[in-house]
């Protein structure tokens, strides 16, 4: 196209028209604004006159009163209670910082108050009112309402709030609810459900306060108020009751929890213990742990920092989403795969030198015994954890069946436990090195993965899985937090049904001959033979240790020469009795060193406090005493037969 | 000497358009009033706000438009820029990020693309005038969508479609060919379904789909529009007179001084108010739309005209959407609503349009 001169006048006089239309249109616009006000206030006048007479009358959503949650033997883990709060309506109450100053002449405002009521500020909407100070106390809230007339815009107000009576024991598996923020707000949107938290300030963030919200919150009501000329609420019209939220029962006891986390000691960590008959999940416990009641009325900024920087990490959810290598614990699994898949027979066996070469190698993959662990069948392997046996058998395997096998038992894959954020770790195969790395898979990635090394990753919880489908001869369920709900409006109980996910068509002789090499582990000989002295019932498990930090070829690890937080991490695996399982669990020890001396131990007191009831030989405080209930013979059934609590009749603050 | 002074400084004034807009102002006065239930700060702060404006507007009427064709350029990149770092380190305010933050204040780049837009592509227009073809368009087109995509995704949908609207006046004058127009609003219609499915957030679809049927969300979105067309409604032939409105006084209108100030003033004084609100726009449109053809440049023409119609489209988006006829957008009713970024904003507009029809001795082109 030929750019072409243009003639200024022309030019003006298309500016001209253009502009004639544009006044036309714009005429055209005002007169039809003018015939909708014409519509709305001399046709329809009538009926929005009518409309505006009744507008007496408001809706104000009524907020349901949240599900409790117990563990199995009713106990409560987290609950409700009120509590008066002094709350600002922003958009009435004028200069805020004049009138909080003035507030705090009359009650006790402390800076984190204020900094708390400035950060909920920047993230509220324009007509909430938004507490000041929490937990007013009867004297503080007589004061202010002597003085209220100086306040317009700032009440005293009733809310519900929610306790976790045992603290950090519970954190990372009740976790905690929050203030509403922006992001949950704009994923109720994006689900329809924000009219529903209409009235609503806190949403479940964490645990299965999070994973179960759409149960335990309930249905908010409607209240039609009628108003006087001043707008002040005179009687309640109609109302649509809120319907309270599930309470639900978790298959936790609380008493294997708080025993677990006892034993842990000052260890980092995470253990899962599973119900081999049902997946529900008895315990699950990550240290450290971190007081959730903290997080309830916004946490402030200063505290949140430490617990967040803080160099152990209490926040993370170890036992969903720390993800090792699975050391030896892979052993009894890839035991079971040679056997399975007819590469080797029990009774085969090899003689380990201390180490294993490819052939046309000259690198050695070493035993964790140096000169080696002699004749070695497939139940000495498990017995002495002999790594020789795995590296050759991982190399006849190859790394594709071995990805196949140790899958089916959940590795590389999500659990799918009633809790949010779990991670998958890894169960690497060539196809996905090829595309995470874009690099072809070496043989000898293949050898190491057959101690559990390399790529292989596992989380605490999906070690508890496999362990438990070895248990409970191949029934892989999926892990449940919940075991029964309520329904607010019957009342009637409903209990979950064990979900199955996937079961494993496992000879039952070759389940046998690894549940005889994993029960040797913990007798004399084994490898974690200390732990298991002296049980009243056999324990089948296996030792574990995951490394943290690479070991040169030709050097040596020794535990006392290298600093603590590169010491290896311990792991155990086990399942009891071993005849008859009721416990199937794994435990993970950050640096602990060897799984035989410190994972072992914790699991072997965890065991004994679930099957015979024994609390470990600690000084375990009275509060917890009382705490903890006795277990009774029949687990499944106590608890849920008794009446349960109702979710409003606890009225005191908390401690 | 006083006399040659004084006239000096008003030289650049349009004393007609200043009569209209201080009318308006009065409204806004007495409306702001009312909608705080007749608090004396927020009168006094939307007074402050007023002078400040009128200051802007007195100041801006003073720049020779030569001057303002150097900032053009200058002015839409810095935009860009900001709005590129908005995108990067944005601060989230009630769930969008708009808001900079620059260590010694906050700003909120799209603001300053409410003016550089449209300058930008008047001065492209006016630059390009001698040898214009359809390739201008593409590019003024590709100079208009680029800082509307950054806005888009802030989410700020309001000020999006805006700009989008100030910079296709620019075009429109400028003689975009009606084919393209026609073209342009075929392929809209047709793309409508695939935004509506694909690039609308959920809470977009309500806002529009609540138009439609407002009692399906009477504690959410609805809310609003429920309560605004019945405060309109009620206030009848003469209203319910100034400070009476019920809707207005038993707190059911929400954002009542700002951008729902337009159910205030229709509540308190009815269709009669209603008109004469119309007219006084009408006329402040007429006018501005006269001195704008009035201006001696193509890019004052062209700048001027955009300016004007956007102050049209605000006062029409508002009304609009509190008589329920459009969807929520977060728009204030120019002139009328309490707010100072507002009133800032469109009164350096008037500024900068008188300043464009009142230097009469720029050099034609």
């Amino acid at each position: 196209m030929r750019p072409r001169l243009i003639n200024p006048e022309e030019e003006f006089q298309r500016y001209r028209r253009r502009m004639e239309i544009g006044v036309v249109l714009v005429i055209l616009a005002l007169l039809g604004l003018f015939v909708r006000f014409i519509w709305l206030q001399v046709v329809q006048y009538e009926r929005y006159r009518a409309l505006a007479e009744e507008n007496r009358i408001s809706l104000v959503p009524a907020p349901p009163s949240r599900g409790v949650i117990y563990d199995r033997m009713g106990v409560v883990l987290a609950r409700n209670f009120t509590a008066s709060t002094l709350e600002i309506t922003p958009s009435k109450a004028g200069r805020l910082d004049e009138v909080i100053d003035e507030l705090a002449r009359i009650v006790r405002i402390e800076p984190g108050d204020r900094k708390r009521f400035r950060k909920l500020l920047a993230e509220s909407r324009n007509f909430e009112s938004l507490p000041i100070r929490n937990m007013l106390s009867e004297e503080e809230a007589a004061r202010f309402a002597v003085n209220r007339y100086r306040f317009p815009g700032v009440e005293v107000k009733a809310r519900l709030f929610r306790q976790y009576p045992f603290g950090e024991s519970f954190a990372h598996v009740v976790g905690y609810i929050g203030r509403i923020g922006q992001r949950d707000l704009d994923r109720l949107e994006a689900q329809g459900r924000v009219a529903n938290y209409k009235g609503s300030d806190h949403i479940g963030k964490l645990g299965v306060e999070a994973s179960h919200e759409e149960w335990l919150h309930g249905r908010t009501g409607i209240e039609k108020v009628e108003t006087d000329s001043g707008g002040h609420a005179v009687r309640v019209l109609s109302r649509t009751p809120p319907v309270s939220g599930h309470n639900l029962w978790l298959y936790l006891d609380s008493g294997l929890q708080q025993v677990a986390e006892k034993v842990f000691g000052d260890y980092r960590g995470a253990l899962v213990a599973l119900d081999p008959r049902t997946g529900g999940v008895l315990a699950l416990v990550s240290k450290p742990g971190f007081d959730p009641n903290l997080f309830v009325d916004g946490i402030d900024t200063a505290t949140w920092k430490v617990l967040n920087d803080a160099f152990e990490r209490p926040l993370i959810n170890r036992a969903l989403r720390g993800v090792y290598p699975p050391g030896s614990t892979i052993k009894p699994f890839m035991g079971l795969a040679g056997l399975e898949l007819g590469l080797r027979r029990p009774g085969d066996t090899i003689s380990d030198p201390g180490y294993f070469s490819l052939p046309g190698s000259s690198h050695r993959y070493r035993d964790w015994k140096k000169d080696g662990h002699g004749t070695v069948d497939l139940k000495k392997s498990i017995v002495v954890s002999c790594d020789t046996y795995y590296y050759g058998l991982a190399r006849d395997m190859g790394i594709e069946r071995m990805a196949d096998f140790l899958g089916r038992f959940g590795f590389g894959r999500k659990s799918g436990v009633d809790l949010d954020g779990e991670l998958s770790g890894l169960m690497p195969t060539p196809a996905w090195k090829q595309r995470r790395f874009k690099q072809p898979w070496w043989p000898g990635e293949t050898v190491i993965a057959g101690i559990g090394q390399g790529y292989v990753l596992a989380s605490p919880m999906q070690l508890a899985v496999a362990t438990m489908a070895l248990a409970n001869n191949g029934v892989m369920y999926k892990p449940q937090l919940v075991q029964a709900w309520q329904d607010p409006l019957s009342g009637k109980v409903v209990r979950a049904t064990p979900r199955v996910v996937d079961r494993l068509a496992l000879h039952p002789r070759h389940l046998q001959v690894v549940r005889e090499a994993m029960v040797g582990v913990l007798q004399p000989g084994g490898t974690a033979a200390g732990a298991g002295a002296g049980a009243a019932y056999l324990i089948a498990g296996k030792t574990g240790t995951a490394q943290v930090k690479g070991i040169k070829q030709g050097a040596r690890y020794v535990e006392s020469q290298t600093a603590a937080h590169h010491r290896d991490h311990a792991l155990f695996i086990a399942y009891a009795p071993a005849d008859n399982p009721k416990i199937a669990l794994a435990v993970m020890v950050e640096n602990g060193g060897h799984g035989s001396s410190t994972a072992a131990p914790i699991a072997r007191k965890v065991m004994d406090y679930w099957l015979l009831g024994k609390l470990p030989g600690l000084s375990v405080s009275e509060e917890q005493a009382r705490a903890a209930p006795q277990p009774q013979e029949e687990q499944e059934d106590s608890g849920l037969a008794e009446e349960p609590a109702a979710a409003e009749d606890v009225q005191e603050p908390p401690r | 000497m006083i006399t040659r002074l004084l006239h000096r400084l008003f030289a650049h004034l349009d004393g007609t358009l200043l009569g209209l807009l201080a009318l308006l102002l009065l409204i806004s006065t007495a409306t702001v009033f009312s909608a705080s239930e007749g608090s004396m700060d927020r009168m006094l702060a939307q007074l402050t706000n007023i002078g400040v404006a009128l200051a802007a507007l007195f100041l801006a009427s003073h720049v020779p438009p030569q001057r303002l064709m150097q900032f053009a350029l200058p002015a839409y990149v810095l935009g860009l820029i900001l709005l590129l770092g908005v995108a990067l380190f944005g601060v989230v305010v009630n769930g969008s990020r708009r808001w900079l933050d620059l260590g010694v204040i906050r700003v909120q780049p799209s603001e300053l693309m409410r003016v550089a837009v449209p300058m930008m592509l008047a001065w492209y227009f006016h630059y390009k005038q001698a040898t214009l073809n359809w390739k201008d368009f593409a590019l003024a087109l590709v100079l208009l969508l680029l800082p509307v995509g950054f806005i888009a995704k802030q989410p700020d949908l309001g000020t999006a479609l805006l700009i989008t609207a100030s910079g296709f006046y620019v075009l429109y004058l400028a003689g975009l060919p009606w084919k393209l127009i026609a073209g342009a609003a075929a392929l809209l219609a047709a793309a409508l379904p695939v935004v509506w499915n694909t690039m609308l957030h959920d809470y977009q679809r309500q806002r529009v789909l609540t138009l439609i049927d407002p009692s399906s969300d009477p504690l959410g979105a609805g809310y609003h529009i429920i309560q605004s067309t019945i405060a309109v409604g009620s206030g009848g032939m003469a209203g319910k007179g100034w400070m009476a409105g019920t809707q207005t006084h038993l707190d059911f209108l929400p954002e009542r001084s700002t951008d729902f100030i337009f159910a205030v003033f229709s509540e308190e004084f009815g269709l009669v108010g209603n008109l004469l609100l119309l007219l006084l726009y009408g006329a402040i449109i007429g006018r501005g739309l006269w001195l704008a053809a009035s201006a001696p440049s193509l890019f004052g023409r062209l700048l001027a005209g955009s300016i004007m119609l956007t102050f049209f489209t605000y006062a029409f988006v508002n009304m609009g959407m509190v008589s329920g006829i459009l969807p929520v957008v977060g728009v204030p009713l120019p002139l009328v609503s309490y707010g100072g970024t507002s009133m800032f904003t469109v009164m350096l507009g008037f500024g900068i349009l008188m300043s464009l029809a009142t230097h009469k001795k720029l050099v034609k082109t």
